[in-house]
């Protein structure tokens, strides 16, 4: 008999603010411990929040981009628990009326068949502190930096069916997040985190009892520590036993899961609205004036790739994975005047990214601008370079020793394409190859590939290869 | 709806607040008490009414995105009871 599984992803998305959600301490990753935590941020007796108002913005957009209904009074609530990182001894979160509503986000499945997942909510609330174990025996040390940081808890309905299914879905929400400008994606830091709810059942039965996957940092992981934990489950279930809801931990190393901590308590967090807090209204003009501001989104650009630029679906999709890809790319077609976007393409997915992957760098870090790459694409163009020696310079470029036309300059990388030189360099070859052009008119025009490579090399790669072979072909006659 | 003793010591022991075993009893019969008044207001018709989330009938004031605190982890663990390396110390959470 099959199992059927059920998945629904939790994921928290770290807003890009410069502040805290409720109180002015930076947000900035990676200071010094508690050296960007306040009075609010601690917890103090007395001290109000005040709500920063950048995050209703990007809440919103998100909302907009995912068809949903946005909380025109949303209501801000304590989730009451504790934990030594949470000072204050509740989360301010939102429960009921929570900013954004029911949604959807569409994925694309392996096949190449979409599937729609529907959005639950998602919720406006503070991250809490960090523990830190093993600073003095016995003790367990508090960084409270991360305290207050605004977050956006991004629920889907359980409405996936595969460890890939989920993987497509927290993909798509990543690099939407990010077109968006609300989140930086970095998942190592945990600006963008997954947790996975993961059930099984028997066909036509009701949801069985779900186990929680946490803090997993990679989508490789998440694919991995779901599809370890489906097998867990049903072999648990077929061999008697029954899955309790708990927290479990993917251990990578051995790839299995185990045990948190039991959550036995954990569905009595005695939400109540947060008496220190109003609720949010937001008006139709302020959504209006947000939807004008609505970027193009992943799925419209790729689809516009496609049909304006004539690109293939592969070469579409890589130019759109971020959107600083997308941007970049539209730039360098604009500074080309749109002459040859399939050779813009080609060099955007092949020589551009590879040298980023090589060097482990983002399309904002690259050390070649968008107007580097069209200067250089422009001088293949108008035949001052070959593609190959246009390597050269592209590299060249990488490591900074300036613009195209300099790096063809000093180097003397300027196409041969005077008919005289090519002439001659065509002649000295012929004269010193009388056995291979023997056997060319003999009946082996292989050999015409022979004379060409002699005559590149002859010329330092500079021959422009269209004149040598036409002049060839002329002379062998 | 009346609560029971195992319903007091459940919630004790989420909001950390101590009942002695002696005042269980009462303690329970307060709480009881608190909730027969909820089962009377459950008879009123709530049909069409907002739940009130604040009793002040006021929107939210917000500030505008800046970094205005500066760091005062010096002063603020002065009154921390146990500090090191610039982390406040608990009893281990974790074992």
């Amino acid at each position: 008999m099959s199992w059927e599984v059920v998945i629904g992803l939790e994921i928290h998305a770290q807003l890009t603010t410069k502040s805290k959600i409720f109180s002015g301490a930076s947000t900035a990753y990676g200071a010094a411990p508690n050296t960007q935590a306040c009075p609010i941020d601690l917890g103090m007796p007395g001290m109000l929040p005040v709500l920063n108002q950048a995050v209703i913005g990007k809440s919103i957009i998100l909302g907009l981009a995912l068809d949903a209904e946005i909380g025109k009074r949303s209501v801000f609530d304590r989730k009451n628990y504790f934990y030594p990182d949470l000072p204050k001894g509740y989360q301010t979160s939102q429960f009921e009326f929570p900013i954004v509503g029911q949604g959807k986000l569409e994925i694309e499945l392996e096949d190449g068949s979409k599937k729609v997942i529907g959005v639950t909510r998602a919720h406006l609330e503070e991250d809490a502190g960090k523990s830190v174990h093993g600073l003095v025996p016995g003790q367990t040390g508090v960084d409270l930096n991360r305290s207050g940081t605004p977050l956006l808890e991004i629920v889907s309905d359980p409405d996936m069916s595969s460890a890939k299914e989920a993987v497509a879905y927290a993909k798509k929400m990543h690099e939407l997040v990010q077109y968006l400008g609300i989140c930086d994606g970095n998942m190592q830091e945990g600006s963008f985190r997954v947790d996975s709810n993961v059930s099984v059942r028997r066909p036509g039965e009701p949801l069985g009892t779900r186990a929680e996957l946490k803090n997993i940092n990679s989508f490789r992981f998440i694919e991995k520590a779901i599809e370890i934990e489906i097998e867990r489950q049903i072999e648990l279930i077929e061999g008697g036993g029954t899955v309790v809801q708990e927290t479990r931990l993917y251990d990578a190393d051995n790839n299995t899961t185990r045990s948190m901590r039991t959550k036995e308590d954990a569905n009595d967090y005695r939400y109540f609205p947060c008496p220190d807090l109003l609720p949010i209204i937001i008006t139709d003009e302020e959504i209006e004036a947000i939807r004008a501001t609505l970027p193009e989104l992943p799925d419209a650009k790729r689809i516009r790739f496609v049909s304006e630029f004539g690109l293939s679906e592969y070469d579409a999709s890589v130019l759109t994975s971020s959107r600083a890809m997308a941007e970049f790319f539209e730039k360098v077609v604009e500074l080309t005047e749109a002459k040859d976007i399939k050779l813009c393409a080609n060099w955007m997915t092949s020589g551009f990214s590879a040298a980023l992957n090589r060097d482990s760098l983002s399309v904002e870090q690259s050390p070649v601008s968008a107007e580097g790459l069209a200067g250089m694409i422009l001088r293949i163009l108008d035949n001052s370079i070959s593609g190959k020696i246009a390597k050269q310079v592209f590299e060249a470029m990488w490591n900074g020793e300036g613009s195209a036309d300099e790096i063809i300059d000093v180097k003397g990388l300027k196409q041969i394409t005077d008919t005289g030189a090519i002439e001659s360099l065509v002649d000295d070859v012929l004269a010193n190859n009388p056995e291979q052009v023997e056997a060319y008119k003999a009946g082996q025009t292989k050999m015409l590939g022979y004379f060409v490579g002699q005559i590149m090399k002859a010329s330092g790669g500079q021959a422009n290869p269209g004149q040598v072979n036409k002049m060839l072909v002329s002379k062998l006659k | 709806m009346s609560l029971g003793k195992t319903e007091v010591k459940y919630i004790s022991r989420l909001t950390q607040i101590d009942v002695r075993e002696e005042a269980v009893e009462g303690v329970a019969e307060k709480l009881s008490n608190i909730l027969e008044l909820f089962a009377q207001m459950e008879a009123a018709d709530t049909k069409d009414v907002l739940p009130m989330a604040h009793p002040l009938d006021a929107v939210q004031r917000l500030r505008v995105d800046v970094v205005t605190e500066v760091d005062q982890h010096e002063k603020l663990q002065a009154i921390a009871p146990a500090v090191a390396e610039a982390h406040y110390l608990v009893p281990q959470v974790i074992e």
